[in-house]
């Protein structure tokens, strides 16, 4: 488990990140949510030691983190970059030796990645030689080649296309099935909803939610749900308690500060018409998200 | 394509710890991250490989070797090549007159109106003859000019003492400042761009975040100092080997002999010199993120190298400018060797110079990596000295 204490960071005035704490667990998929310059990628930067962090702690399992430990994250930056005039494995190898690998086992773990990567007939191709969806490959290559034990990625579907995407799910699912923490950052909010185990989110550069996405959810949004029958429900607006948010004749979404009241409508429209369905309505991230960081 | 992706999925699996739900993060034996030397290391390898795989480089290297080679070689015969013999007509007067001339051959002739018969259709470049008006008994005839390798010979020098037969030509002093200035300027300025495109393409690329995760900036810019000082010293080496071979071929005892000196104290100088250079050209790079920016961060650096190189080519003969511009570290490298070619330098002064140097260069490099740390992750607009300077820690 990583677990950032109390981090601060200014570039000159501008404090960019406020006190922010959060923990990305092992074996847990954590999505790090934010609007642009929100911090997301300062934060990250400081996990990795590029950059410093003013005041705070960032802590592995307790200890203080070192530079042993941060050789041993796989890091994506947001803006991908490797040699484009040089052949993939070379740089592949390169990067892998910075972090103690021998040249053989180096070669040996690239050559095998790329094989995996469906890129195993072209490693000596210079990297601009190929196409733009095999770079994203070798860029995903190159944060695992030194077989990390955890992982940093910013933005790793920024530019991927579906295939690509699904893809790059894999590999992270069955990272973060081994027990490593991954922590990645997304616009993509329908993809971090579907993949996440904990979420972050930050804005101004403040936590401003974290937890577990299901928690979240039930947090952070007024539960809702959808009744459908087979006449107008106009008279929904009219119970206490309840607040229409989305109505279209015969279909309404509503919010209900619990279950039994959300049953009191149920009952009503029983009795009124026949009912279609009823169900309740679970809030998408997006809507959290929005909801989170104007609030 | 997604019903395949089970068969062939990434085997991202860490190898498996005693306590699988820790991070495992602690446990690293595997991935050590590579010590400070080990990492500096791997970046002069990677540096020093891509140039030896670049053509352009390579072919600038050899051009550079064979040419001055070459220049060096045919040099000794250049007087040679632009003199040649002139015929000249003599009588038998005239030939007493001109024994002992080079460079003349002659033609005997009875007579002075055979003599000019010759001068005139151009037979012979002039005759001498006797002339008892003379005062020297003969008489240059030509047609419009006489070889002046004739009259030279025949005119009356007055006697001529050297208080100092092995005093310093001053053309060759300034043939030697312009030569060593030259060297330094081109080497200095080919490399500190060469230097500069490498860290500016990292931080175009981006991957400068990868290996600053990976490794230190301070890696990252020592070891480019030092691939490119390596290489700037290989290829001047090795041109100056082929100079001396040159100088072999063609028995040019000046290249073997009065300049050694100089250019034994030339060779510290410069390489002190070329990695304060060296540090200074990174830095500026560090703070552009484009190649097109690169010029306005990098011309003052080569101000440093220019205007010095001029003061002492145009100063080469003023000994006082001499001097101050020994003890200047952008100037010395070239100053020095001159001054000591030229016997105006004591002993130790070369030493303080080198010390001087030496001083300044840690110091730069101190500066250059405050800079380089400070501005290689900075992307957009390009950073200004005066805010690389100032601006907080990484």
């Amino acid at each position: 488990m990583i677990t950032l204490d109390s981090i601060s960071r200014s570039f000159g005035d501008k404090q960019v990140l406020h006190d922010l704490s959060f923990s990305i667990g092992s074996g847990r998929m954590t999505g790090f949510v934010g609007s642009n310059g929100s911090g997301k990628t300062t934060t990250m930067r400081i996990i990795l030691g590029v950059l410093a962090a003013d005041s705070g702690r960032i802590t592995v399992d307790g200890e203080t983190i070192t530079a042993a430990h941060r050789s041993a994250i796989g890091y994506m930056p947001e803006e991908r970059g490797l040699y484009p005039k040089m052949p993939i494995i070379d740089q592949l190898i390169y990067l892998a030796r910075f972090h103690g690998l021998s040249r053989h086992s180096a070669r040996r773990r690239g050559l095998e990645l790329l094989e995996q990567l469906d890129l195993g007939g072209r490693p000596s191709d210079n990297l601009e030689a190929v196409s733009l969806g095999n770079q994203q490959k070798v860029q995903i290559a190159a944060a695992l080649i030194h077989r990390p034990r955890a992982l940093v990625l910013d933005e790793p579907f920024s530019g991927l296309d579906p295939v690509a995407v699904e893809r790059t799910l894999e590999v992270l699912k069955d990272f973060a099935d081994t027990g490593a923490p991954v922590l990645f950052s997304s616009h993509q909010l329908d993809l971090v909803e579907r993949l996440v185990d904990d979420l972050v989110i930050i804005d101004g550069g403040r936590l401003v939610a974290g937890g577990t996405a299901d928690e979240l959810r039930r947090q952070r949004s007024t539960p809702e749900w959808i009744l459908q029958t087979d006449s107008d429900m106009g008279w929904v607006r009219e119970i206490p308690d309840i607040r229409v948010v989305e109505f279209d004749g015969n279909w309404v979404r509503f919010a209900a500060p619990n279950a039994d009241i959300a049953e009191t409508v149920l009952h009503q429209a029983i009795t009124v018409s026949s009912v279609k369905s009823f169900a309740p309505h679970t809030v998408a991230l997006n809507r959290l998200f929005q909801e989170v960081t104007q609030a | 394509m997604s019903t395949q992706q089970d068969s062939n999925s990434v085997d991202t699996r860490p190898p498996a710890t005693n306590a699988p739900r820790k991070s495992g993060l602690a446990t690293t034996a595997q991935t050590q991250r590579a010590s400070f030397t080990t990492a500096i290391g791997l970046v002069i390898e990677r540096e020093v490989m891509v140039r030896l795989k670049s053509k352009a480089f390579m072919v600038s290297t050899l051009l550079s070797i064979v040419l001055f080679g070459a220049l060096v070689a045919v040099s000794g015969s250049l007087p040679t090549l632009f003199s040649s013999t002139d015929k000249v007509a003599v009588t038998s007067a005239g030939a007493q007159a001109v024994e002992g001339i080079d460079g003349i051959e002659l033609v005997s002739v009875d007579s002075t109106d055979e003599a000019k018969t010759l001068v005139t259709s151009e037979e012979v470049a002039a005759a001498v003859v006797e002339d008892p008006a003379s005062p020297v008994g003969v008489t240059v005839i030509a047609e419009r000019s006489a070889p002046e390798s004739l009259t030279g010979a025949l005119s009356q020098v007055p006697t001529v003492e050297l208080l100092d037969p092995h005093a310093p030509d001053p053309g060759l002093t300034y043939l030697i400042g312009l030569g060593l200035g030259l060297v330094f300027f081109m080497s200095a300025v080919t490399f500190g761009t060469t230097i500069a495109s490498s860290v500016v393409e990292e931080k175009q690329s981006r991957i400068v975040e990868i290996l600053l995760a990976s490794t230190s900036a301070k890696v990252l810019m020592f070891g480019k100092v030092l691939a490119c000082s390596i290489l700037a010293f290989a290829q001047i080496g090795l041109t100056a080997l082929s100079v001396l071979i040159g100088a072999a071929i063609s028995g040019n005892d000046l290249v073997l002999g009065k300049v050694t000196e100089p250019i034994a104290w030339f060779i510290p100088l410069f390489i002190v010199g070329f990695v304060m250079i060296a540090s200074l050209y990174a830095a500026a790079a560090s703070m552009v993120s484009r190649t097109e920016d690169l010029g306005s961060t990098s011309s003052p650096i080569m101000m440093l190298i220019f205007l010095p190189y001029m003061a002492v080519i145009l100063f080469s003969s003023n000994e006082t400018v001499m001097a101050v511009m020994s003890y200047i570290p952008f100037s010395a490298a070239v100053a020095v060797p001159m001054r000591v070619f030229l016997g105006t330098i004591e002993w130790w002064e070369p030493l303080v110079s080198l010390l001087i140097l030496a001083i300044t260069t840690i110091l730069a490099l101190l500066l250059a990596t405050r800079i380089f740390e400070r501005s290689i992750l900075q992307s957009g607009p390009k950073v200004s000295w005066r805010q690389a300077l100032t601006r907080s820690k990484k």
